[in-house]
């Protein structure tokens, strides 16, 4: 039993730390666009970001029955293959963070946990008509519908207001946008906790603590809302930059046009029963914005640069997830090697942003190497 | 496999509907603020009637994003 205590354990903290990941890769979603427009301050956006967040990880407990959602066969799913799907899943979404990229942490997940499941249970276990079903069919959907809401929105508030005082229109929409972004981040928080809370309880029922069908225990709720609201408030100002001015260049109706699409898309998607990503939707919002305005440049590099992170998010996370189910399976020595590389990869991808920090201060001025870096061809 | 297309283009029809009756209206109150002479110097603006019902119309636009804005919260909150 104490092998499984410790995997346990080790299967938990991932879980948090995948959860603290979550929510500094997805500040940007919901409050990107608001910090550049200056509708809130870069400290006022990750405090109210990280509060509703764990409102609403408090809100709805209602968590997962199965992890994958039926991508892999669950019942084939253990505690090994979990701890390992969560570090492929870490360690994707660290990458992306240091290359300021938004990427799915749920894609990520789903991938580290493909990798694991195919590699411990064999290629037979993993479904790919559900893969194509669930992830990549969404992940092409959710940006284009984004996109053309977006856009129709943001036209539509610039001709609508094209008489009126560009002071006034300025001030009435960052104020418009305090309470868009509010939603996505109240949105966000009612699902991103619940994917941790679900991991932890699975694993919790599978090992014995917990009874079939239980619900997550009052520790599972708040250990999960603190931790992604913790990370919400650490704020992943790389991405936060590149969606807010690495792919265009937004303004107050913009950026109120594109929260307000991203949350209708994500809210009617989650109530119609089609599950899209919300970083997929806001990423397409954005770009609608951008595309809605005349005159507005939209960096179809770094766009580029952003598809090619989605294309290479399960494949990158199943690699990294495949190898780490491998050396797990050796018992509790390789799950603590695994835990031990994941932790030296962390620090070296912290120590390697720290070359050129990108902080509340500096997270809204765009610097010179960016055009240039975007204008060659993305590999 | 499959892929539950009506159930996207409905996604698409219900968001695209929302989006653009909050814009809109969001829009309008905007203009309809600024006509009423709120949020800039008015001395060119026309004072009076116009004024009020420049004003109402502002706030009932701002009135209906609000209720859309709720009822999404009612989406977002179980129960």
């Amino acid at each position: 039993m104490e092998s499984v205590s410790f995997l346990l354990v080790a299967v938990i903290l991932t879980a948090l730390a995948f959860d603290f990941t979550n929510g500094f890769h997805d500040t940007a979603n919901s409050m990107a666009t608001s910090i550049a427009t200056g509708a809130l301050s870069p400290r006022v956006a990750v405090a109210v970001a990280g509060l509703l967040n764990l409102a609403g990880a408090f809100l709805s407990t209602e968590v997962a029955k199965t992890i994958s959602g039926g991508i892999v066969q669950d019942s084939e799913v253990s505690l090994v293959m979990i701890f390992a799907g969560l570090i492929g899943a870490i360690l994707w979404n660290l990458v992306t963070w240091l290359l300021g990229l938004p990427s799915s942490s749920s894609h990520a997940l789903f991938g580290g946990l493909i990798g694991a499941v195919w590699v411990g249970a064999g290629g037979s276990a993993v479904r790919f008509g559900t893969i194509i079903e669930k992830i990549v069919i969404p992940a092409i959907a959710s940006p284009v519908v984004a996109c053309i809401v977006a856009v129709l929105a943001t036209y539509l508030a610039y001709v609508i207001t094209r008489r009126t005082s560009a002071y006034a229109v300025g001030k009435g929409f960052r104020a418009g946008q305090i309470g868009s972004a509010s939603l996505v981040a109240l949105a966000h928080g009612t699902n991103d906790a619940q994917k941790t809370m679900g991991v932890i309880t699975l694993a919790l029922i599978s090992s014995g603590v917990l009874s079939h069908g239980a619900g997550p225990p009052w520790w599972v709720v708040l250990s999960a809302g603190l931790a992604i609201s913790l990370g919400t408030y650490t704020g992943g100002w790389r991405i936060i930059r590149t969606m807010g001015k690495g792919l265009t260049d937004i303004q107050a109706p913009q950026g109120f046009a594109a929260e307000t699409s991203a949350t209708a898309v994500i809210l009617a998607s989650s109530h119609m029963g089609f599950a899209l990503s919300t970083t997929q939707v806001c990423t397409g919002s954005i770009l609608g914005a951008g595309l809605g305005r005349r005159l507005a440049h939209v960096r179809w590099g770094v766009a580029g640069r952003i598809a090619v992170s989605w294309l290479l998010t399960l494949p990158a996370a199943a690699a990294v997830g495949g190898v780490a189910a491998w050396v797990a399976d050796q018992g509790n020595v390789g799950v603590a090697l695994v835990a031990f590389v994941a932790m030296a990869a962390a620090a070296t991808f912290y120590v390697l942003s720290r070359r050129r920090p990108v902080s509340p201060e500096n997270v809204n001025e765009v610097p010179a190497p960016v055009p240039e870096s975007t204008a060659r061809p993305v590999a | 496999m499959d892929i539950n297309w009506s159930t996207l283009a409905g996604v698409f029809a219900v968001s695209l509907g929302v989006t653009v009756v909050v814009v809109v209206m969001f829009s309008l109150g905007l203009a309809a603020w600024a006509r009423a002479g709120h949020g800039q110097p008015a001395s060119d603006v026309p004072r009076g009637r116009h004024q009020k019902m420049a004003t109402s119309a502002a706030v009932l636009c701002f009135a209906s994003c609000l209720a859309v804005a709720a009822y999404g919260i009612d989406l977002i909150v179980p129960g």
